[in-house]
């Protein structure tokens, strides 16, 4: 267990050195069946009912090959800017653990289907950096294992095993960095942007639940600290078990401090294995293992290679739906918004929001205006993410276009909104229950009308000598008689009629 | 581990398998070989590997390997759900069993 | 068709085999319930006058202990499964339900198919029924043995490096490895998955023709199974029959001669290449420089594969699992594979962990895939030049059980010309050529032909047997002393 006291303070640990991330994500396929057998992968079925002679490694039992695990390893590849090989092999990873049904897992060794490319990430100053992509490469997930007796579900300490095959098969895409220099300071942001980026790609691609929380989409951070003056990288720790980007954030940084004290006072970095703990944001150490694994890998004689022909590789190119970087630009420009602004409603987490209210029939600046004024104060209020808050982009596109429509007036607007937030139901049924509809019937504005000028008889007076700025006054005691509900533009027509005609 | 070490393209210029090198590969195969088996398969396994390592003696530099007879790509599955087992067949041949999981001994090691 | 095949029905050979193994141990479990249902499904088919599920539907069959059966135990000769029941059916278990063929039972073989003279069975020794106290051959000597022990008319066996053929060969039957993919390897207990292919085995060429295509063709189960139409090895053989070869031109590999050949079986194969010119053929030598390196090769690549293959047996969710109190799982996995595997399984594992270790693996793995694509080449420069290439199908005849036991390299040189074509994917098949002036003891002629092209041996097979049998008065088999059980 690491102390505080073990740690060095982040501004010096760059001040001696420089960072160097690598990162390994796996995000599991959102296929119907699993990599190389026709198992449901359902997430959550009861223990042991998604299983086959195949994904349980019974005797005699061999794989074939998922075409849709093909076609989304291309996708992605293409997507992350990567060469697709001509031709490639899976291999066979050879190690022993009881949640691998046959002792090795089938994946990809010295040639991995998508190679070489690169993934442009925004940061939160609104610049762009460039990961490099090593690799993408296919592979299929294990079972999950259940820790009985001892703490609490941990490996240490158990009695036995619970072993639940479900998950035992299901395709991996593991997409693995090149090394990232030059990030100094903002390691741990661009590690966490680098995932954040990635996961918007892969929900765009359509290729995966990505979701953290149940495990869809984990990462693995590479850290090492190199020495200002350095030309060699130093020994790097590979920390797993990292299941939110902000725990993606916390665990770089906690392994820089970390490393930083261990190097400041002469120790040296131990290559191995770290898991992240969510409750004390740090990493621990695996079992140290006594011998480096050797993993024999070598050509899965099970299953044939892999030749995507190149008019297939550009069929898929052609499925790629526009991906998030090009969106934004769009976006951006559909909007008409400086880098700026459009930075400060991604950061707000509006984006998504705006683009689902404009989707739902509202006007892009309409829906903006609302999105990161009233509802940010709103969400800043309750102390939530605006995305958090009770109200949909189709409720709020309903309001927009009522008052577009005349039916509401932004005062008015504002107290439909405050209804849906309270959790009164649809804008309709607020307005409704609420009697927050524009008065548009002009008899009864008239009468108002025809009172207010009786009260003010002296700007009544003005306005009919042609000073017809005096008629705002009017205007303001018609909105008080009819509780805002009142067009004021219409209003403002009626006074000067009725100032005309007498 | 000191395994005899393949030198210049021919492996067959190897020193003798050792009781530790048969220990070696008898841990990462997972095989809980006695001291008898350490003594009679050191001896045999140095026979066959020497034996096997005249491969070494043909010149392939240029030649590509083969990995599989018969040459075939891009066989494929069609992304469609087949029936899966029932958990009781899953569990049939489980040595033991427990809530419908395989129950096996503590697990000491990492994931990997 | 044979005579042989409606000798017995299934229900009279279930109960020969029930009460007369003893002497030649050909079975591990008899599956006899089974088979009269199956048998039972031919005979409403017949009463009702409709067409048989296939020419063989009826005629029971013994099915090598490899391949997996629902229902019924399979072992593939290892104590590591000895209580294994699977819950699925090989495909080629389901062909042969299919066509209507009665599984017997399931025979024995060297455990994992690791071995040539079926002593590595943990289930005791399969007894050669030429001669009790000699091997059956192996992997695959059940299959072969009950064949000649008229306790089967057809059987499956699984040939990696010539486990159909040697016992074929040693037992006066015909065993054939089809082109590798020809027949699904789903659900065949994987020994070397690049090389493993199953294959039939019978007492004559035709009824072998007959179950290969029974069994043959493309299965979406098994990703190196070919997407082409069966090899017409039925059409083949039947045209053999009339026993002209003229047109076809044999190649004499001359690789496979000199030291190491019995004098009994380099005479029997001589006269059988005789045979062949009688027969129209055109013969001559050919040159595969490359096959020496065959042999270290297929022990470098088989390990390997099985040393993968066979990692799946840890105790863990099927299988023996040797009980340690407190232990851990590692330990728990490291025991029970030391108790479950034989001692020649345990060689082959650490020989394929150590070809495929990093720092050895371009050595020894990586080599020895280089020397398949050689061989690949002499094959293909030979088939050039000739439509089949003939060899002894072993060097010697039966050994004596335990004569080659404590020396690993002695038995590992019965697949001396058997593992080429394993080596390359072609077909290759062992006939009978007579018994070996030396000691009297069946001697097999290998044909082996190129990919696709198992026709070609079919039909040079079928060609042969006839005329050796017009030859000799009668098929071979029917030279095989008579059993104690069978006297009775
Ligand atoms: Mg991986
Ligand atoms: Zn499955």
């Amino acid at each position: 267990m690491t102390s505080v006291a073990d740690l060095m303070a982040y501004d010096e640990v760059l001040d001696r050195f420089d960072p160097v991330l690598g990162l390994e994500v796996h995000t599991e396929l959102n296929t119907q069946t699993k990599m190389f057998c026709g198992c449901t992968t359902t997430f959550g079925a009861e223990q042991n009912t998604q299983t086959c002679p195949i994904c349980l490694g019974l005797p005699g039992a061999l794989p074939v090959v998922n075409a849709v695990g093909i076609e989304s390893a291309i996708r992605i590849g293409l997507a992350l800017n990567c060469e697709i090989a001509q031709w490639c092999r899976f291999a066979r990873k050879n190690y022993f653990y009881p949640d691998m049904p046959k002792n090795f897992q089938t994946s990809q060794y010295d040639e991995p289907i998508a190679f070489n490319g690169w993934l442009d990430v925004l940061l939160d100053d609104g610049s762009v950096f460039r990961v490099e992509i090593e690799r993408a490469h296919m592979e299929e997930d294990t079972g999950k294992s259940l820790h009985v007796g001892g703490s609490a579900g941990r490996i240490h300490g158990a009695e036995y095993s619970l072993l639940d095959y479900n998950r035992a098969g299901v395709p991996l895409i593991e997409i693995v960095t090149k090394p990232i220099t030059g990030t100094g300071e903002r390691a741990p942001e661009v590690a966490r942007a680098y995932v954040s980026a990635l996961r918007d790609l892969l929900r765009a691609l359509n290729v995966s639940d990505v979701r953290m929380d149940q495990g869809s989409l984990r990462c693995d951070a590479n850290v090492s600290l190199m020495t200002k003056d350095a030309t060699e990288f130093g020994t790097r720790t590979e920390t797993k078990n990292v299941n939110s980007l902000r725990s993606v954030e916390r665990a770089v940084r906690f392994e820089m401090c970390r490393q930083g004290a261990i190097l400041a006072t002469g120790g040296s970095i131990l290559q191995e294995t770290r898991h992240y703990e969510e409750v004390s944001q740090s990493t621990r150490s695996g079992r140290i293992k006594e011998t480096a694994e050797d993993y024999r890998y070598f050509p899965e004689p099970d299953l044939v290679p892999i030749a995507p022909s190149r008019e297939w590789v550009e069929q898929l190119r052609a499925t790629l739906p526009e991906l998030p970087w090009e969106r934004n630009n769009r976006l951006k420009a559909d909007w008409n918004l400086s880098d700026e602004e459009f930075r400060d409603l991604v950061n707000a987490g509006a984006l998504e929001l705006i683009v689902a209210t404009v989707d739902a029939g509202a006007p892009a600046d309409e829906a903006r205006s609302w999105w990161v004024a009233y509802l940010t104060q709103q969400a800043n209020t309750r102390g939530v993410e605006l995305a958090e808050l009770p109200i949909t982009p189709a409720r709020l596109a309903r309001v927009i276009v009522l008052i577009a429509e005349g039916k509401l007036t932004t005062t008015l607007a504002r107290q439909v909104v405050d209804g849906v937030l309270a959790g009164e139901g649809e804008p309709d049924e607020i307005i409704a229950a609420r009697g927050l509809a524009v008065v548009s019937d002009d008899s009864a504005l008239l009468a108002a009308v025809d009172e207010a000028l009786a009260e003010q008889p002296d700007i009544a007076e003005k306005i009919r000598s042609g000073k017809v700025a005096a008629a705002g006054a009017i205007v303001g005691a018609v909105m008080k008689k009819t509780k805002g509900q009142a067009d004021a533009k219409r209003v403002r027509e009626l006074i000067l009629e009725r100032c005309a005609e007498q | 581990m000191s395994l005899p070490t393949p030198s210049g393209g021919s492996a067959s210029e190897g020193r003798a398998i050792s009781r530790g090198d048969v220990a070696h590969l008898a841990k990462l195969a997972r095989l809980a070989v006695t001291e008898d088996e350490l003594d009679l398969f050191a001896g045999q396994l140095d026979v066959i590997l020497q034996s096997v390592a005249t491969v070494g003696e043909v010149a392939a530099d240029d030649i590509p390997p083969t990995s599989h007879a018969v040459p075939l790509t891009n066989v494929f599955r069609e992304d469609v759900v087949r029936p899966c087992l029932t958990q009781e067949q899953a569990l049939s041949g489980a040595p033991a069993a427990e809530d419908g999981r395989f129950r096996v001994p503590r697990i000491l090691g990492e994931e990997q | 068709m044979s005579s042989d095949l409606t000798r017995f029905t299934a229900a009279e050979l279930a109960a020969k085999i029930q009460a007369g193994d003893g002497e030649v141990h050909a079975f591990l479990h008899v599956a006899a319930e089974k088979a009269r249902e199956v048998a039972r499904g031919v005979d409403a088919d017949v009463a009702a006058g409709r067409e048989p599920a296939s020419p063989l539907a009826g005629v029971p069959l013994a099915l090598k202990d490899v391949v997996t059966t629902e229902g019924i135990p399979t072992t593939a000769g290892s104590r590591m499964l000895e209580h294994w029941v699977p819950p699925y059916d090989a495909t080629v278990t389901a062909r042969l339900y299919q066509a209507g063929i009665p599984i017997l039972g399931k025979t024995n073989m060297d455990e994992f198919a690791m071995g040539s003279s079926t002593e590595n069975s943990a289930y005791g020794p399969t007894h050669n029924p030429w001669a009790l106290d000699r091997i059956p051959g192996g992997s695959g000597g059940g299959s072969a043995a009950a064949l000649a022990a008229f306790q089967a008319p057809l059987a499956i066996g699984t040939d990696t490096g010539g486990s159909i053929r040697q016992p074929g060969s040693v037992t006066g039957t015909v065993g054939v490895k089809p082109t590798y993919g020809g027949v699904s390897r789903y659900g065949l207990v994987a020994f070397s998955s690049s090389l493993d292919q199953a294959g039939p085995c019978a007492r004559t060429v035709l009824d072998a023709a007959l179950l290969h295509e029974v069994i043959a063709g493309h299965d979406r189960m098994d990703s190196t199974s070919i997407d082409a139409p069966v090899p017409p090895v039925v059409e083949a053989a039947r045209q053999g029959l009339s026993g002209d070869l003229s047109g076809v031109r044999v190649g004499i590999v001359r690789e496979f001669s000199g030291e190491g050949y019995e004098t009994g079986v380099t005479a029997s194969f001589e006269a059988a290449v005789k045979q062949l010119t009688v027969l129209g053929a055109e013969v001559v030598e050919v040159s595969c420089p490359h096959f020496g390196y065959a042999l270290p090769a297929y022990y470098l690549i088989a390990p390997s594969e099985c040393s993968s293959n066979l990692a799946r047996f840890d105790a863990m969710r099927y299988g023996l699992r040797v009980q340690l109190p407190g232990a851990g799982a590692e330990e728990v996995m490291s025991a029970t594979r030391e108790a479950g595997f034989g001692a020649e399984v345990k060689r082959r594992i650490m020989i394929g962990t150590y070809a495929l270790s990093s720092g050895y693996y371009d050595a020894y793995y990586g080599q020895a895939q280089k020397v398949r694509t050689l061989i690949k080449r002499d094959f293909d420069a030979a088939f050039a030049g000739v439509d089949v290439l003939v060899s002894p199908t072993t060097p010697t005849t039966a050994f004596k059980i335990g004569e080659r036991v404590g020396n690993p390299m002695s038995m590992y040189l019965a697949d001396l010309c058997t593992v080429p074509a394993s080596l390359a994917g072609v077909p290759a098949m062992s006939v009978p050529s007579g018994l070996s002036a030396d000691d009297g003891l069946p001697v097999g002629l290998q044909i082996m032909a190129p990919a696709l092209q198992d026709h070609r041996m079919y039909r040079v097979a079928a060609a042969y047997e006839s005329a050796r049998d017009a030859a000799d008065g009668g098929p071979l088999i029917n030279r095989i002393p008579e059993l104690e059980a069978v006297k009775a």
